[in-house]
């Protein structure tokens, strides 16, 4: 090779390496201007809860609290009962991921590891009613709830998590599809039952699944609106979703105490997802797996 | 057990539905069963105490002839429908591809477009009523500052479905992760090919990127319209009276399906709305389905 053609090979490659650099600045600045209008509204909601109701009304707006008021946190917990719809959130959600990781992670085993007559058929029937609206089933489901005594108890929110989810236990079998057979075939050796495999195997190895089916668990239950809405007839059973529902039909108009209410309400999720988030976008990539 | 099962396979086989059997319990009862009862339930006039009549058709001639409020929410549904699944999913692919080039700061990125998707329920609801407040709220604040007098949202009927189309997008962590490790899993071989026959960026995204995850794209158009069309916790919450107002722009499918259920008891009523909604949810996806034949792209042998 000449010199000559060395030098434009290399000046290409330099403006090459150039170009990808300024696609590259435009990107982070790209992203910077989403991740800005994405917490922006976050960032409102605590400045509003913040204020005082004078300070909301001013205009044009102020864009952080001048005179930050941090009481208004606890007096707006303390103005509901929202400590005991906390715990009663906390209730509901502990027996929702509880049942999430238990039923899901057995079925899932189930159509992953084990060989039975009518398994393929069943699958497919799983990842068919993934598809029925909701609400073609809830009318039944209030029904049947209703005729079992169940409507304003906990029932009708606990129950049903114990019985697997068509979402996860598709996620998980995904998940257990890539854990090699020769580990279940060894262990067989060994006299191992499946519930065996399953606790001492399956269950560790799939840990970023069971994490993202934790916090999904979690996530939908404690965010869950409609069926404490139907099912919970009693204030004192309520859940946080229906208290803050009542609370801002009473002070409609204390718009710092409602944000400051609701900051708190979304503060437990905001933490479990920061926490596990590692595990829970790398769980969520399985979702590559449903291509085709 | 069939013949010609082996001792060993017999037990397989028992040991396999034992896993299964949470899942068998409830589909018999929370599912499958509750399908038969409402598709009988659709045929009478059933209301939760008295009565469960068989009425033949009357429910469904009724929906399709007589309840002007059917056409009008069924309406509204797809008005929003069409606005929030191509927005989501634009957005998605936009976000999905700057976060694919794996600038500085990428992972920290990733987790601030996924959080809006963990939250949702009333708190939420109440911080976009805030946000849309015409006078006082962040959007048109913002909006004011580069010059544009925002409408009034929530309160203008002709903008109560864009506003709520506005949060969909502002949660649509779920389909940007897709869209995101579907992109790192095309092979790097088509992009270094490309790069030598010196192609443009937009080139490569439209010539490789798109028809690459176009699978993808398909599983989430489906999975978001399926989605889009039960909206309902939103207008209940975020609508004036929990009736869909103002002038019913809020009314939705499943508002009316509820108010007729839950507030009147017309349960067989209800009952035939919901599976009307279930045979567009089918017929959706099956028109999805063949005209995917023509857009999404499949490797040779994969099928």
């Amino acid at each position: 090779m000449s010199g000559k053609e060395h030098a434009i090979i290399k000046g290409g490659l330099t403006s090459r390496k150039k170009k990808k650099q300024i696609v590259n600045i435009i990107c982070f600045i790209l992203l910077a201007a989403a991740s800005l209008t994405v917490l922006m509204p976050l960032w409102f909601m605590i400045s509003t809860a913040l204020k005082s109701m004078d300070e909301i009304f001013t205009y044009p707006i102020t864009w952080y609290p001048h005179n930050p008021i941090w009481s208004n946190f606890k007096d707006a917990w303390i103005s509901a009962d929202f400590t005991r719809w906390f715990f009663n959130s906390v209730f509901v959600a502990g027996f929702a991921i509880l049942g999430g990781v238990l039923a899901n992670s057995l079925v899932a085993y189930g159509f992953a590891k084990i060989k039975f007559p009518g398994r393929n058929i069943l699958f497919t029937i799983i990842l068919a009613t993934m598809m029925i609206p909701e609400f073609v089933t809830m009318i039944p489901q209030y029904v049947l709830y209703a005729k079992l005594g169940w409507v304003g108890t906990y029932l009708p929110l606990i129950v049903p998590q114990f019985m697997g989810s068509a979402y996860f236990i598709f996620m998980l079998r995904q998940f257990y599809a890539g854990i090699p057979n020769s580990l279940i075939e060894s262990a067989q050796m060994d006299g191992a039952s499946h519930f065996c495999i399953w606790r001492k195997i399956m269950l560790p190895m799939a840990k970023p699944a069971i994490v993202t089916v934790v916090v999904l668990s979690f996530n939908w239950s404690w965010n869950d609106f409609l069926k404490p809405l139907l099912y919970l007839t009693d204030t004192k059973s309520f859940t946080l979703q229906i208290g803050l529902k009542i609370f801002v039909s009473q002070s409609n108009t204390q718009w710092n105490y409602l944000m400051a209410a609701s900051c708190i309400v979304l503060l437990p999720i905001i933490v479990v997802f920061m926490c596990l988030q590692k595990y829970f976008t790398e769980g969520m990539n399985l979702g590559g797996a449903v291509k085709g | 057990m069939k013949r010609g099962m082996t001792k060993r396979e017999k037990k397989e086989a028992r040991a396999g539905w034992l896993f299964i059997s949470p899942w068998i319990i409830g589909f018999t009862c929370l599912t499958g069963g509750p399908l038969l009862f409402s598709l009988y339930a659709s045929f009478t006039n059933y209301n939760m105490t008295s009565r469960m009549d068989f009425i033949g058709l009357e429910n469904y001639i009724r929906m399709f002839v007589k309840d002007p409020v059917f056409w009008k929410s069924l309406g509204n549904t797809l008005y929003y429908v069409l606005l929030a699944v191509p927005s989501s999913c634009v957005c998605a692919i936009f976000l999905a591809t700057l976060l694919n080039r794996k600038v500085k700061g990428t992972p920290v990125f990733r987790m601030l477009f996924y959080l809006p998707t963990v939250l949702s329920g009333v708190a939420v609801y109440q911080l976009w009523i805030q946000l849309l407040a015409p006078q006082s709220g962040l959007i048109n604040s913002a909006l004011r500052l580069i010059g544009i007098e925002g409408p009034s949202w929530l309160a203008d009927p002709s903008w109560t479905k864009p506003s709520l189309v506005m949060m969909r997008v502002w949660a649509l962590g779920t389909s940007m992760l897709l869209y995101l490790s579907s992109m790192n899993s095309v092979s790097k071989d088509l992009y270094e090919a490309a790069d030598i026959d010196g192609a443009s960026f937009l080139q490569k995204f439209r010539k490789i990127t798109l028809p690459q995850i176009s699978p993808i794209i398909f599983f989430d158009i489906i999975t978001n319209m399926t989605g889009a069309f039960q909206v309902f916790q939103e207008a209940l919450v975020m609508s004036k009276n929990g009736k869909g107002d103002p002038a019913g722009s809020l009314l939705f499918y499943n508002l009316h399906i509820y108010d007729e259920a839950f507030t009147r008891y017309n349960m067989g009523y209800a009952s035939a709305m919901a599976w009307f909604l279930l045979v567009i949810v089918m017929a959706i996806t099956l028109i999805n389905l063949v005209a995917s034949k023509y857009w999404v792209h499949t490797e040779e042998g994969e099928t």
